[in-house]
């Protein structure tokens, strides 16, 4: 089957239409709404890395955007870097860490590693509420004077809009490659059947240390971003769980393992979300609802929206990617 | 003629028991050798310790001249060792066209993406598989999983072809096409292991042939040696329905 250019297109679009939509309005509102959109989208196409084309299953997503919002934080507010350097180094410290504890953590397989990179956050808040650099428990407060050296809070609200916007952009191209290259085959068959992948000559450790390094690595820029137009981070903001558990709803609702799916999973989940919590009656059971729908995916659609429309109509695989 | 596989007292044990017991045996380039033997033989299991699955607790394997012991499976099949399963293994929600081309884009020549298509749909036609390969491998029924199993590894284009029971489950046709096939990919030059519970395919097919029971090799020799052998045929009658079949047969 010849795959059809918008297999590719498609994905480009419906991240550029989130990320234009403010430029062309100009409105607050509207650049921290794509923000939010955006920020959805990265968190689940970097996850779906290792659980969609990998098969593993990581509730530990959230620590690389932590870690990365840490070590990119640090180095602008206490050691004085341009934004951009200590962005990139947020994004490499989180897939340094992958890739380190990568080697260890997957060769376990199923729950045992879900287990395992629940462990992995709770360790690294723990680790980072005592590390007295990152301001242990109170953690750090940007001085808004290194705001002053961007033009001001407001510029900066646009500067690391448009880094976010770029990272999305970059991920689709990444994901895509990754869908239709050989090293994405190699993930894919991992996923089916990681014995028998094996068994054809795919170097499987390798693989899969490859695939959590660059899942993790987006994460970071983001928590980079995210952090540092905060103006202050804690280890409760920096590691929530509910964070990793959230990308995962996404990348299931949207079709794991496909490059279009996590960026429609994360833009419709983020659109329930707000109209759960602008409900007075279900604002506060938004995590519940969550997982509920978690669990209706898993029952029902567990090959996601994008997935069950591949299955269902097979002429849809064309451009459908 | 060059010996490709050697095995030098290979010992596999599950906990206390002895799967696999001194195994010792040579394969030549460009033969078909035939592993025979009950059910629990130990068949699988000496697969398993060759192609790195297992790593054999007593013993050494030999590969192009190169002690294997211990290698991971990945290495064997860069070295052109491809096997197929007894339970087959398809990528499920892979198409059939990209679960061969996993074998030819990983096996020894490490095939670009592109090459390795074009193998793929040349294996799939080979096999007859052909106007399936848009399919997602999990929707094929089990004689065309059986297929799919050897044009994964054929695609791999490898030097050693370890089959394990691929005419199991199929019907009288399709075990003729299938022997046909096998001869086939003989002539291509690919040397052949077989495990085969149907013994007019074996005896037919096999250059030489193994007998392995309560893991050890009991007997090898010729196809006449070995249906003429008392110990064969003794280890047969612990198992009546094949030792039925195997008076049948020949
Ligand atoms: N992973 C394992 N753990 C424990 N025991 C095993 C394992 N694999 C195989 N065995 C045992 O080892 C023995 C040899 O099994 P094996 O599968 O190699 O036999 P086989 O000759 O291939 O049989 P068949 O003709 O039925 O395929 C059997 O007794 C089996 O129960
Ligand atoms: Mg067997």
């Amino acid at each position: 089957m010849k795959r059809s250019v918008w297999s590719f297109l498609l994905p480009l679009l419906v991240v550029l239409a989130v990320g234009l939509f403010p430029l062309v309005t100009q409105k607050d509102l509207h650049r921290e709404t794509a923000f939010t959109l955006l920020r959805a989208v990265a968190l689940a196409a970097s996850l779906n890395i290792i659980l969609g084309f990998t098969g593993y299953v990581s509730f530990g997503h959230v620590v690389f955007y932590g870690l990365g919002g840490y070590v990119a934080f640090y180095l602008v507010a206490v050691k004085g870097w341009p934004f951009w350097a200590a962005m990139l180094m947020g994004g490499v410290a989180a897939a340094l860490l992958a890739y380190l504890i990568g080697a260890g953590i997957l060769r376990l397989r199923g729950a045992y590693f879900a287990l395992v990179t629940i462990g992995v956050n709770e360790a690294m808040k723990a680790f980072i509420y005592n590390f007295q650099p990152f301001g242990g428990p109170t953690g750090l407060t940007m001085n808004f004077a290194v705001y002053k050296a961007y033009g001001g809070p407001k510029a900066v609200l646009w500067m690391t809009y448009y880094w976010l916007f770029a990272i999305a952009i970059l991920l689709v191209l990444v994901t895509y490659w990754i869908r239709t290259s050989k090293f994405g085959l190699g993930l894919l068959s991992i996923r089916e059947d990681e014995d028998a992948a094996e068994v054809m000559g795919v170097r499987t450790a390798r693989f899969k240390t490859w695939a959590f390094t660059l899942s993790a690595f987006f994460p970071g820029l983001v928590g980079a971003i995210f952090f540092f137009r905060n103006a202050s981070i804690e280890p409760h903001d920096a590691f929530p769980l509910h964070v990793s558990i959230e990308s995962i709803v996404m990348v299931m609702l949207g079709g794991q393992g496909t490059v279009i799916g996590p960026l429609v999973g994360g833009i419709g989940y983020q659109w329930m979300r707000v109209f759960l919590l602008t409900n007075p009656l279900l604002k506060n059971i938004q995590l519940a609802v969550a997982g509920a729908l978690l669990l209706l995916i898993v029952l029902f659609i567990p090959a996601g929206l994008v997935g069950w429309l591949r299955r269902r109509f097979p002429a849809t695989r064309r451009f459908l990617l | 003629m060059n010996v490709l596989l050697r095995t030098e007292n290979v010992v596999k044990r599950f906990g206390g028991l002895v799967a696999v017991n001194q195994v010792s045996f040579e394969l030549y380039e460009g033969e078909i050798l035939g592993l025979i033997g009950p059910n629990g033989a130990g068949k699988t299991t000496l697969f398993n310790c060759i192609n790195g699955i297992y790593r054999p607790e007593e013993g050494r394997i030999f590969f192009r001249d190169t002690d294997i012991t211990g290698w991971r499976p990945w290495r064997l099949a860069h070295m052109g060792m491809a096997r197929t399963f007894q339970i087959v293994r398809p990528l499920a929600e892979l198409t059939v066209r990209e679960n061969v081309m996993v074998g030819a884009a990983f096996g020894e020549k490490q095939m670009p993406l592109r090459q390795a298509a074009k193998i793929a749909d040349e294996v799939l036609e080979f096999l007859g598989l052909a106007p399936r390969a848009d399919q997602l491998a999990g929707s094929l029924n089990v004689a065309q999983k059986k297929r799919l199993e050897l044009a994964r590894a054929l695609a791999a284009q490898p030097r050693l072809l370890l089959l394990d029971e691929v005419l199991a489950g199929l019907n009288p046709t399709e075990v003729d096409e299938m022997v046909e096939t096998i001869r086939r990919i003989r002539e291509r030059g690919i040397t052949i292991l077989m495990i085969e519970h149907v013994m007019r395919a074996i005896m037919n097919l096999s250059d030489r042939i193994l007998v392995l029971n309560f893991g050890e090799l009991i007997a090898e020799g010729t196809p006449e040696e070995i249906a003429q052998n008392e110990e064969v045929i003794r280890a047969y009658l612990g198992d009546p329905k094949l030792a039925q079949r195997f008076a049948l047969e020949e």
